[in-house]
């Protein structure tokens, strides 16, 4: 096992994708994930990979297009402004079925927004960013650890059901620095895909990646056949965590930076005698339904905390089918809300329930 | 016995393009340089969206759509994991020169060792005849319906003279198929473009000028007059840039 | 050992990030439980700037410390923004070269230290942050002194490595200044 280390989380997840086996990175300046451009700018000629900072996002993204039409593995990384421009991309990587790895430390928005770290791209990452039917995973870590281990496994499933993986952070996750134990090199992808435009060599038919398909019924059963694959992801590929949850009967649901802070002040209010607990999505594609479907059966109530308006919340209350009240603990435009503030609105719902 | 045979880097496919319409000619030039130089096997191509969106169905080699205007940022990623083999990218007007603009000039800067095929017919055909960044002053199209006006519609963009500004681009020259005279010319540049990135020289791009008789309301013949009417008086033929010359 | 909550305040430039990566690696050396959080962006050049570093025995939750119970502050606003968020008992260390107010809880410890001009005059300038770090290790001994020669080690660049001496140098400073 490789020793503990210091990182920031940014580095983390530069570090991890090339351990991983990607060797080709390409991206644009923005704040606050810089530092894994800077990483990469070091490092990937000296391991012969590829850096490149492309004239814009939509340069990268469709980059990162052309490694994946050859099966290898590539990544680009930017912040939310920055990700809205990847999505046209993100949506072809999608309808042409190719492997990809999307990094998003997110900050406020709308517009230019700010720089501050913001959850407010759950709806972009959650929803298929980009026009069309279609998912990609998103990986909410919530350590630099997480960072580093999420994103060799966001590239792997990637490869895996060849669908474009997005590692959805934010700037505190980003520019944290926390101790971190690397995962072990691997190559696990990337060499034999029968699929890839790698050149014919004047030994098979011609290999198309597309997304183009003027026949509906074609472009329907390919649709079909994707959402297959999707139902597969969501029955082997889901992830969350569950912290204090035997007794709860307040459920927590909070993922990234601010289940942090949740877990904070879930740790107060238990010195306090609330059986509160939470579940923390680690994918927020495939969402975790089904753990959140049986806590419904147990508590009385669930608390989102999440740094956008409420956008995970109205995938907890589906979850549930609105069986119990969900309250919403939110602060948004790069503000994150204090252990304390989060501990007075757990206080509330305890309240709440006794009266 | 001499037979016109069918070049095999092109599919059995029956192309989709108009009657009159000069794809088909720079498609069969394309795979010739291609059969010539011995590399199907090893190339990868870029379509782009526009009339020859369809061009991955008509390339025996492997072909990959990209999205309209990141054929180059696609044939970047393409070379990068692939140094070894040989990238181009097929585009038109609208796809090269308007909404991709800025790949195609930072590909050039970048002196990528790709090869572009760049087909400049002055209209979106595709979508149905409107007026692209080439249209000439007074051109008439479904959106320049009184005739390209400077005043409010600017003027046509030069991309070979464009990109001769830079110092990235290894080559650079225009073209056009009107004639045989005119074909056997382009023949010559498009299979230099492609032995440039198999030496390693880097970017080359190979403008054609060519008709589009549909959008442009004219019979077959009478568009290939245009292009020496109206065209190249605008868009002259001729190297731009060579660097080993 | 018990756990520390440590901001870190001042302007861009002072080393604030430096003296909290001393301190984080220093609890990574002893294999501790450690977060390090800096405020980023524009402010980072020349504004406010702030770190916040947790060593603790236990996981870290929440990296953004809001009751901290040690304080450095190396300018005014931050003496303002942070004072009052100090934990009962906890430790502000102040740099009276660049504060002249004093701090007016009085649940808290407070130490002056001239430090900013303590550098100067001992042609160190710039390591004002080494000279306050060196009165919390007096303090608070939060990282050990083996540690701290260790982690110094790790986080001083290898390419500003001759510094190491002057560094130290400061941090003795500190710890003897009454």
């Amino acid at each position: 096992m490789n020793e503990k280390v210091m990182m920031k989380g940014n580095e983390a997840i530069a570090e991890a994708a090339i351990l991983a086996g990607c060797r080709h990175y390409f991206g644009y300046p923005i704040t606050p994930q810089t530092e894994v451009a800077a990483y990469m700018a070091k490092k990937m000629p000296k391991i012969g990979g590829t850096f490149l900072q492309a004239e814009s996002e939509i340069a990268a993204i469709n980059m990162v297009y052309g490694v994946a039409s050859t099966g290898k593995p590539a990544m680009t990384s930017s912040s939310s402004p920055g990700i809205s421009l990847k999505c046209e991309g993100i949506s072809y990587l999608a309808g042409a079925d190719l492997p990809a790895l999307i990094v998003n430390v997110q900050r406020g928005g709308p517009g230019l927004g700010g720089i501050q770290p913001s959850q407010s791209d759950y709806f972009l990452a959650t929803r298929g960013p980009g026009h069309g039917d279609f998912h990609v995973f998103v990986f909410a870590p919530a350590s630099v650890q997480e960072m580093a281990d999420l994103t060799g496994r966001a590239l792997h499933v990637a490869w895996k059901y060849r669908m474009p993986s997005m590692l959805l952070a934010d700037g505190t996750m980003g520019q944290m620095m926390e101790p971190v134990v690397l995962p072990e090199a691997a190559d696990a992808f990337g060499s034999d895909n029968p699929w890839a435009a790698v050149g014919t060599g004047m030994k098979r038919p011609h290999n198309v990646i597309n997304s183009l398909y003027l026949a509906p019924e074609e472009l329907e059963r390919i649709n079909f056949e994707r959402f297959k694959r999707y139902e597969l992801a969501e029955a082997e590929e889901t992830l969350w965590e569950e912290y204090m949850m035997e007794d709860a009967e307040i459920c927590v649901v909070s993922y990234g930076i601010t289940a942090r802070v949740s877990r904070n002040a879930i740790v107060e209010a238990r010195s306090r005698g609330i059986k509160v607990g939470m579940i923390r999505p680690i994918t927020l594609w495939p969402f975790p339904k089904a753990p959140l479907a049986a806590a419904a059966e147990k508590v009385k109530s669930f608390l989102c905390v999440e740094l956008n308006m409420g956008q995970m919340i109205e995938d907890v209350e589906l979850a549930i089918r609105c069986s119990r009240p969900v309250d919403l603990c939110c602060r948004v435009g790069g503000m994150i809300p204090a252990p304390d503030e989060v501990l007075a609105h757990i206080m509330k719902l305890a309240e709440g329930e006794k009266a | 016995m001499v037979v016109f045979e069918k070049p095999k880097a092109l599919t059995d496919a029956v192309l989709s393009y108009c009657p009159g319409c000069t794809h088909g000619i720079v498609h069969r030039l394309v795979a010739e340089a291609i059969d010539e130089l011995g590399i199907e096997g090893k190339t990868v191509g870029i379509a782009p969206v526009g009339c020859s969106v369809m061009a991955y169905n008509f390339f025996s080699c492997d072909m990959i759509e990209a999205s309209h205007g990141r054929a180059p940022a696609v044939a970047t990623g393409v070379k990068r994991a692939l140094p070894d083999n040989i990238v181009f990218a097929y585009q038109g007007d609208g796809d090269l020169a308007s909404i991709g603009l800025c790949e195609t000039v930072s590909t050039a800067a970048r002196g990528e060792n790709i090869t572009i095929i760049f087909i400049n017919n002055a209209i979106y055909g595709m979508t149905g005849g409107q007026m692209a960044p080439t249209s000439l002053v007074g051109q008439v199209t479904q959106t320049s319906p009184y005739g390209r006006d400077p005043k409010t519609q600017g003027y046509p963009i030069r991309i070979c003279e464009l990109l001769a500004t830079l110092d990235g681009p290894a080559y650079l020259e225009r073209v056009t198929v009107n004639s045989v005279k005119n074909v056997k010319r382009a023949k010559k540049a498009i299979k230099k473009a492609f032995q440039n990135q198999i030496d390693g020289k880097g970017f080359s791009l190979v403008e054609v000028l060519s008709a589009c008789p549909t959008n442009w309301g004219m019979t077959p013949q009478k568009a290939l007059e245009w292009i020496d009417e109206a065209m190249i008086p605008q868009y002259p033929l001729g190297v731009y840039r060579d660097k080993e010359a | 050992m018990a756990g520390h909550e440590i901001i870190i305040a001042g302007f861009g430039g002072q080393g604030l990030l430096f003296a909290g990566k001393v301190l984080a690696y220093g609890g990574l050396i002893e294999n501790r439980e450690v977060s390090w959080l800096p405020s980023y962006g524009p402010e980072m050049r020349g504004g406010t700037a702030n770190c916040n570093v947790i060593l603790s025995d236990t996981p870290v939750g929440s990296p953004i410390v809001q009751h901290p119970d040690i304080l450095i502050v190396m300018n005014t606003p931050s003496l303002d923004k942070y004072e009052s968020t100090v934990a009962p008992g906890g430790k502000i260390f102040v740099d009276s070269a660049l504060i002249t107010r004093k701090v007016s809880r009085e649940d808290v410890e407070v130490f002056y230290i001239p430090a900013t001009q303590m550098a100067s005059d001992m042609n160190a300038s710039g390591l004002a942050n080494m000279i306050l770090l060196g009165a919390v290790l007096r303090e608070t001994a939060c990282i050990s002194d083996e540690t701290l020669v260790k982690s110094l080690h790790q986080v001083i660049p290898a390419r500003k490595a001759d510094l190491f001496e002057l560094n130290m140098s400061c941090i003795r400073a500190g710890k003897e200044y009454k």
